[in-house]
């Protein structure tokens, strides 16, 4: 059987080239443009003469947007935590022959458009909406205020978008707890909340993980929620700086610089929060 | 993209309806999504050496086909141009202009920003070659640009009569094509000021825009420099299309002082539409073209010129450096502007019609369209239009940071 040894190499090739043309590639580019003279321009040509200034501005210049990237991303991750959780809690335990209609719903969202979704965020959110006007008569909002175009309509779009992200993770590791296991734990006179805390909880850390994972990452580099709910001062992600930098101000150096320093902050923040978080049961 | 609906079926519909219902979706709106695709722009400029100094090296214009090869290719934004209210895959008019000139027409709907398209050609361009197209429709400044790079081929106005003879007189004169000699307008509209009147009374000039305490909170901004700054510029008694650095700084100010007081709310794409519509904003500065859709629905809102004057932008037709068709392409031109092709086009997009007589064709079709006023407007409010000044590439750059740092970065 020694012939067989090309094949893991096969089967690695289609995912290996894959990634070698539609990630590598575009990543080999970015990271030479992130070094560009930045006084070149689409027109007259770059100059590649390793400007790491590129990074030292691009991060002097914009590490608000950064901090606040990082923050909103953060905030939502956690309220998607504490909405989703209950929520894969039901439908992995508690759900019944409901399991499938429900996990139908929660992925339901995605047939329509990401962008779809947000805007109809501002009709909700709308000035002259009922849920603000609500807000207004109970005092939580004064007269005249408003949600749209603050950072909370931002936060709340982000927590929205990403919640089915962490939604199945959570549920695919919830359903995975074997019932017996919580009786074992009533069993031995444990009461629910020790049962969940020391028997459910642990168990469904994987998904805590990976669901924490795929909102904040997506999250942090978002420029649609903040483009769509957000207003000017307090709400520019880094997404849209980098959006600009792109698209309007032709500033090519400094956004791949910016690109490149947001994949390094995530790596980092990511890494250290695996470390800490443990990912044994992971992989 | 916010306003795809389920069509109600079309034969149903009056004429007019059709025309509102048939461009729900506009060649500006096109851009909102262009976000996405912006990537595509960069990966194909990356890499890449400076374009200005291969340019002196482009091999001469390819000598012209025209006579033996009758064909012709268009690179147009979607949904710019009349279609068949029975199959949108036919085009009346191109159809005709086969018919008459027995010119078999390539149409191609592959413009959806005026950057991501710069980066498909450009290497071409550099490069002295033919990219395949023989007219290709930019906006003003990516116009101005084709022109300073010299990636655009003369036109023979001989060829061209209409254009001569019907062309509005505010759009003769860009500073970046003063004679039109490079460029034909496609089609133009405003920016300028709109409101909506169920939620305040008439707004009437940028100052009460930037400064009328009942506004607070309720004002956008397009976050296309151009039109915002234009019109800021022209509030300060500055012309557009010739302005200082100092000057740019001032309207800078300007607008920095009315976001620091949080009168403007944000600065967005043609997205202010809906919110403009729902009330969540009081007035804004719009584009005529979004603002003419949103009339359809509510009549109270209104699009204003302002004294001081308002922006006029255009999409543009131009022959690319090359081309193997322009003598095809120059007959396209000259039909497009004969007043009676034009009024077609104009019955179906909502964009200022830059041909003259159109209206009066238009009013046999229609008389609802030609007395529309964004799309016919008198020479009075086209005297106040200006037409941004066409910036070096250095200038745009500085423009662009400056604008971009006020929309908070």
């Amino acid at each position: 059987m020694t012939s067989k040894k090309w094949v893991p190499y096969l089967l690695l090739a289609p995912g290996a080239l894959w990634l070698a043309l539609f990630f590598l590639t575009p990543m080999f580019n970015l990271g030479a443009t992130s070094l560009y003279d930045p006084s070149g321009s689409l027109e007259t040509g770059y100059v590649m003469n390793g400007h790491v200034g590129n990074y030292v501005d691009a991060l002097s210049e914009y590490w608000p947007q950064f901090l606040r990237s990082f923050t909103f991303a953060a905030i939502a991750t956690v309220l998607a935590l504490i909405i989703a959780y209950p929520l894969a809690y039901a439908i992995a335990l508690k759900s019944g022959q409901w399991k499938n209609i429900l996990l139908i719903l929660v992925i339901a969202p995605f047939f329509t458009s990401f962008l779809l979704r947000t805007l109809a965020w501002t009709a909700i959110l709308g000035d002259n909406s009922s849920f603000v006007h609500f807000l207004q008569n109970i005092h939580i909002l004064p007269e005249g205020g408003r949600i749209l175009a603050t950072p909370f309509a931002v936060v709340m779009g982000l927590t929205y978008n990403f919640l089915p992200f962490m939604t199945l993770p959570l549920f695919t590791s919830l359903e995975k707890v074997d019932p017996r296991l919580i009786e074992a734990a009533g069993d031995l006179y444990s009461k629910p909340f020790n049962g969940f805390h020391r028997v459910v909880l642990p168990l469904s850390m994987p998904g805590v993980v990976a669901g924490t994972l795929l909102t904040f990452i997506p999250a942090s580099g978002d420029y649609i929620n903040a483009q769509l709910l957000g207003g000017i001062k307090d709400t520019t992600m880094i997404g849209n700086v980098i959006d600009r930098a792109f698209l309007e101000r032709g500033a090519y150096p400094t956004a791949a610089a910016l690109s490149f320093l947001l994949m390094a902050a995530i790596v980092i923040l990511v890494a250290s929060y695996v470390k800490r978080a443990g990912t044994d049961e992971l992989v | 993209m916010s306003e795809e609906k389920n069509l109600p079926p079309v034969e149903s519909l009056t004429p007019e309806m059709r025309k509102v219902i048939s461009s729900q979706v506009t060649r500006r709106g096109v851009i909102t999504g262009a976000g996405a695709v912006g990537l595509a722009a960069f990966l194909a400029a990356c890499g890449t050496k400076g374009a200005a100094d291969t340019q002196s090296s482009a091999a001469p214009a390819t000598a012209d086909q025209s006579d033996s090869d009758k064909t012709l290719n268009v690179s147009n934004w979607p949904l710019y141009v009349d279609v068949d209210e029975n199959d949108e895959s036919i085009r009346p008019s191109v159809v005709a202009f086969t018919a008459a000139t027995g010119i078999k027409v390539a149409y191609t709907e592959d413009v959806s920003d005026n950057n991501v398209f710069f980066g498909k050609v450009r290497n071409q361009l550099a490069a002295g070659q033919d990219t395949g197209r023989d007219i290709m429709v930019l906006t003003d400044w990516m116009a101005a640009k084709m022109i300073r790079l010299g990636w655009v081929q003369k036109l023979d106005k001989a060829n061209i009569p209409n254009v001569e003879a019907h062309l509005r007189a505010a759009l003769k004169t860009p500073s970046w094509d003063p004679t039109r000699d490079y460029s034909a307008p496609w089609q133009s509209g405003f920016g300028g000021i709109a409101y909506n009147g169920d939620v305040t009374k008439p707004v009437m000039s940028i100052d009460e825009l930037f400064t009328r305490p009942d506004l607070k909170g309720k004002v956008t901004c397009l976050s296309e420099m151009r039109d915002t700054m234009g019109l800021v510029l022209l509030s300060m008694g500055k012309d557009p299309a010739v302005f200082n650095q100092g000057d740019f700084d001032a309207a800078i100010e300007k607008i920095q002082k009315a976001v620091d007081s949080g009168q403007i709310r944000k600065f967005t794409g043609n997205e202010y539409a809906p919110d403009l519509a729902k009330g969540n904003i009081a007035a804004c500065v719009a584009w005529s073209g979004d603002v003419i859709q949103l009339q359809a629905k509510n009549d109270k809102i209104k699009y204003v010129i302002p004294e001081a004057g308002a922006m006029l932008w255009s999409d543009n037709m131009q022959v690319p450096k090359a081309a193997k068709h322009q003598k095809n392409a120059e007959a396209w031109i000259n039909y497009y502007y004969d007043p009676k092709v034009a009024a077609q086009v104009a019955a179906y997009v909502n964009y200022i019609c830059p041909v003259d007589g159109a209206q009066e064709e238009a009013a046999k079709i229609d008389p609802d369209l030609a007395s529309n006023s964004l799309i016919f407007p008198d020479a009075a409010t086209l005297a106040k239009a200006h037409i941004f000044a066409g910036l070096d590439e250095a200038t745009e750059k500085s423009c662009q940071d400056a604008y971009a740092k006020v929309m908070g970065g």
